[in-house]
């Protein structure tokens, strides 16, 4: 018997995928799972799972939140960069931000619980905390003294121009007070929790401020990563921390400087990548070698 | 050495390793596909899938074979996810919900690897290997084996046939993809890159925090995801995730990886129209376009305007700290630029401009070098467009590589070009005339940019996300599924229709009056249309989102 052409082919397509299923789906795969056994390849092709005192704390490769229950740092360990995945570095949930470059006004319900920070706020506060736990200015370009994204929504006569009829500071609720008291003569005031000013039609001017343009603070401890398990943190973070983590083990800043030394990775091959340093392994190293007193 | 320095030097190290690699690559892949022999696992192969490899096609058969084992791929996959609960190594992770396992089947078999899910929390592992991975491998066999049989248009004359399919489409997964495959995931695990079976493993942090160290068969699916221009992670963060690109010689890797076929194609098609020089225009065409545009990328990002960037002093929300600004700027061209769609950081929290690039990457139609197979296919398409502007522009009926241009030439060629600006520019109307721009993670501007990005990735068959916007739902998942589908197999009926008119037609000696294609001249002329034809179609909508946001 002799099968229709259009159904020879689809038969003839259903081999090929269960043939290529077999080959590349599963001989394939498990080959080379089976090669992740060799010696030598076996502790990388498991996750690269760092120990500690015999039990295992993480892999080399993912980086941890070193923060305590209530989720405040740990002041003796040298900390991450902010995470994007679930809670902060949760494997099973990797993610980051995906805010835009003009995320800048606040959602402000009357519940903070509620609120959502734009990134620029979010920048600003970590700067401000991070500059506060390591005793360094956390001011930075478009940011409040209080931590916010410096961001003005300011209302024209007609639309876009016009003389200016009301100025809001978008990011900041009472009891706080305006980042500028006044602008082109007229008083600002604050946010009112709920209130949508950009449907209202003001015209959204962030302020640069006079922050120095080189913060203390460093890109990478203010900015989550892509992945939310990046391991690494700049040395420029790391070097901010070193005093910090000195003190609160009772070490020589100089002994801790040397421990971030040694766990630091230039470039590959001199060009390749940016320099980093490994968080995880750098605190097992500081634990075993200057343990707090 | 200063950031700008280690990027420029990153992205020279890539372009010569390419021009080292495109030439024995590419002869090889040409022995490939134009060889006579059938290895012995051929045979069986054939046997077993019950073809006669010695008989040749016509186009219409070829296009029938390529949409039959498409459409039972697409079945298969789908059925697969629905059922996941009951297999082996399932992780315990429920089916995957009718909608969105419509949309991941038509995307790993349109080699568009778009990803509305996360896959940590999804996919098993069994679906993984056995499922999508196996699309990754022959989703890339067939865009080579379209993009083969067109060139065969060109090199043969007076007859009908273009090959058999099934010959090709097993040569190319077996020869090519892979061998490579093999040697490049054993070269990731020494970087780190996982490969076990585990469904994870539980620790407690140096804090006293839980964490799961997660597992998989990563490395076998990330290598065949960069070289057959997938792009579908393994995990939900793709190759910003440490298991999959754990350090910035992993980085270079599958940088090159997803290079590496695209570059290659211009000689195959040299070879097999017998002037090597017809393929290296091909080729500058690719590279011009394509350094130019990782440039551009980089300069954006270095620079860092917009709010964000300069309160925090750098681009680097979403960033790695281990690729830093450059190197991630030009995985996101070169991701873009072929139709891989991997990415290794996030393109939704680039600057303004940073970010239009890999929309206009992807606008240009992703012929610069392209997706495995659809580059090539897409940019000859483009030449022969070239032609006939520039035979308009003379007087003369137009020609190339020996074979007339003529009405039904133009027709499919023109059909071709059109279906993905009219997917792109429909789709993303319908979103936002239906509401459902609504899911978008940002407000204004930067939220077109965030529909804009979907539909055009979708519709490309790229893959990569802005991110930012909600996909999972019913409605996204249908009518990007829709876009994948017709954005693939349409262009691919047209291009093997315009082969089989090529090949029927008896080939024109090359006269004093024939325009050379392999002169500088031409070269310049195909990169002024393609970018022509992208600015005249896609201007209007990049104006109102990422050049509004920009400037």
């Amino acid at each position: 018997m002799r099968l229709p052409t259009w159904l020879a082919q689809h038969l003839a397509a259903l081999r090929a995928l269960l043939v290529f299923t077999a080959l590349l789906g599963l001989a394939y795969p498990l080959a080379l799972v089976a090669a992740g056994r060799l010696p030598g390849l076996d502790a990388r092709a498991d996750g690269s799972l760092v120990t500690a005192d015999g039990r295992t704390v993480g892999s080399a490769l993912f980086g941890q939140a070193f923060t305590d229950a209530d989720g405040d740092p740990v002041p003796r360990y040298f900390q991450s960069r902010p995470s994007a995945a679930g809670d902060g570095y949760d494997p099973t949930s990797t993610a980051a931000s995906n805010l835009g470059p003009e995320s800048v006004v606040d959602t402000l319900a009357a519940d903070p619980a509620e609120s959502t920070p734009s990134l620029l706020t979010q920048v600003c506060a970590r700067s401000r905390a991070v500059g506060a736990l390591n005793g360094v200015d956390g001011r930075r370009p478009y940011c409040t003294a209080d931590g916010v994204g410096a961001v003005l929504g300011v209302f024209h006569r007609d639309g876009f121009t016009g003389p200016v009829t009301r100025v809001v500071s978008v990011n900041q609720t009472a009891p706080a007070t305006p980042f500028v008291a006044a602008w082109q003569g007229v008083a600002v005031e604050l946010a009112r929790p709920g209130e949508d000013y950009v449907a209202a039609g003001a015209v959204i001017v962030p302020v640069r401020g006079d922050a120095p343009a080189d913060p203390a603070v460093p890109a990478d401890a203010v900015t989550a990563g892509g992945s939310g398990l990046d391991p690494h943190i700049s040395p420029a973070y790391a070097e901010l921390q070193v005093a910090r983590v000195a003190r609160e083990r009772g070490a020589d800043p100089a002994a801790v400087r040397r421990l971030v030394a040694e766990h630091t990775t230039g470039r590959v091959l001199g060009f390749l990548g940016e320099p980093g340093v490994n968080v995880l392994e750098l605190n097992l190293a500081l634990d075993r070698r200057l343990p707090a007193r | 050495m200063t950031t700008t320095t280690a990027g420029v030097l990153f992205a020279l190290s890539l372009v010569a390793a390419l021009v080292a690699v495109h030439k024995p690559f590419g002869d090889y892949l040409y022995r490939v596909v134009a060889g006579t022999r059938h290895a012995r696992v051929e045979r069986v192969v054939y046997r077993l899938v019950g073809v006669d490899p010695a008989a040749g096609q016509t186009w219409g058969v070829y296009a029938r074979a390529v949409l039959a084992f498409s459409a039972v791929s697409i079945l298969f996959l789908y059925a697969f996810q629905r059922v996941q609960n009951h297999l082996w190594l399932s992780l315990g992770f429920a089916p995957v919900v009718p909608h969105g396992a419509w949309n991941t089947a038509v995307s790993f078999v349109t080699n568009t690897n778009w990803q509305w899910y996360s896959g940590e929390s999804t996919m098993g592992h069994l679906v993984q290997m056995a499922g999508l991975a196996v699309q990754n491998f022959v989703s890339a066999a067939v865009g080579i084996a379209v993009a083969v049989a067109l060139v065969r248009g060109f090199a043969r004359g007076r007859t009908g046939e273009l090959g058999n399919f099934w010959v090709d489409l097993t040569r190319i997964a077996l020869r090519v993809l892979l061998p490579v495959s093999v040697l490049g995931a054993l070269v990731l695990m020494l970087g780190g890159v996982v490969q076990n079976l585990s469904a994870g493993t539980d620790v407690t942090t140096l804090t006293g925090a839980a964490q799961t160290i997660t597992g998989g068969p990563v490395a076998s699916q990330e290598v065949i995801k960069e070289l057959g221009t997938n792009g579908g992670g393994f995990y939900n963060v793709n190759s910003a995730h440490p298991f999959e690109n754990p350090t910035a010689w992993t980085n270079w890797l599958e940088i090159f990886l997803l290079l590496a076929i695209p570059f290659s194609l211009p000689r195959v098609f040299g070879r097999m129209v017998g002037q090597n020089r017809q393929g290296y225009a091909i080729a500058a065409v690719m590279a011009i376009l394509a350094v130019a545009s990782i440039a551009l990328t980089n300069v954006f990002e270095l620079a860092g305007h917009g709010t964000v960037p300069q309160a925090v002093g750098a681009a680097l929300e979403g960033k790695e700290v281990r690729f830093g600004v450059s190197d991630s700027a030009t995985f996101a061209a070169a991701t873009t630029l072929t139709s891989t769609g991997a990415v290794n950081s996030f393109h939704d929290s680039y600057t303004a401009l940073g970010g239009m690039m890999p929309l206009v990457n992807m606008m240009l139609g992703e012929v610069a070098p392209g997706g495995v197979g659809s580059g090539l296919y897409g940019m000859l398409v483009l030449a022969v467009i070239t032609v006939f502007v520039a035979g308009l522009m003379v007087g003369r009926t137009p020609e190339y590589v020996g074979k007339k241009i003529g009405a039904r030439e133009i027709k499919l060629a023109s059909l071709f070009f059109l279906v993905t600006p009219a997917l792109v520019l429909a789709g993303t109307a319908a979103a936002f005339a239906t509401g459902n721009n609504s899911t978008a993670l940002n407000a204004g501007p930067h939220g077109l940019s965030e529909v804009l990005y979907a539909v055009t990735s979708a519709s490309n068959n790229n893959g990569s996300a802005f991110a930012g916007i909600t996909v999972g739902t019913p409605w996204w998942n249908t009518a990007l599924g829709l876009c994948m589908l017709l954005g693939r197999f349409l262009p691919i009926i047209f291009v093997l229709a315009l082969a089989g008119s090529l090949a029927r037609q008896v080939p024109t000696p090359a006269t004093g009056g024939t325009l050379p294609t392999h002169r500088p001249l031409f070269v310049g002329m195909v990169v002024g249309v393609t970018v022509l034809l992208v600015a005249l179609t896609f201007l209007p909508a990049l104006a109102l989102g990422p050049l509004a946001e920009g400037l």
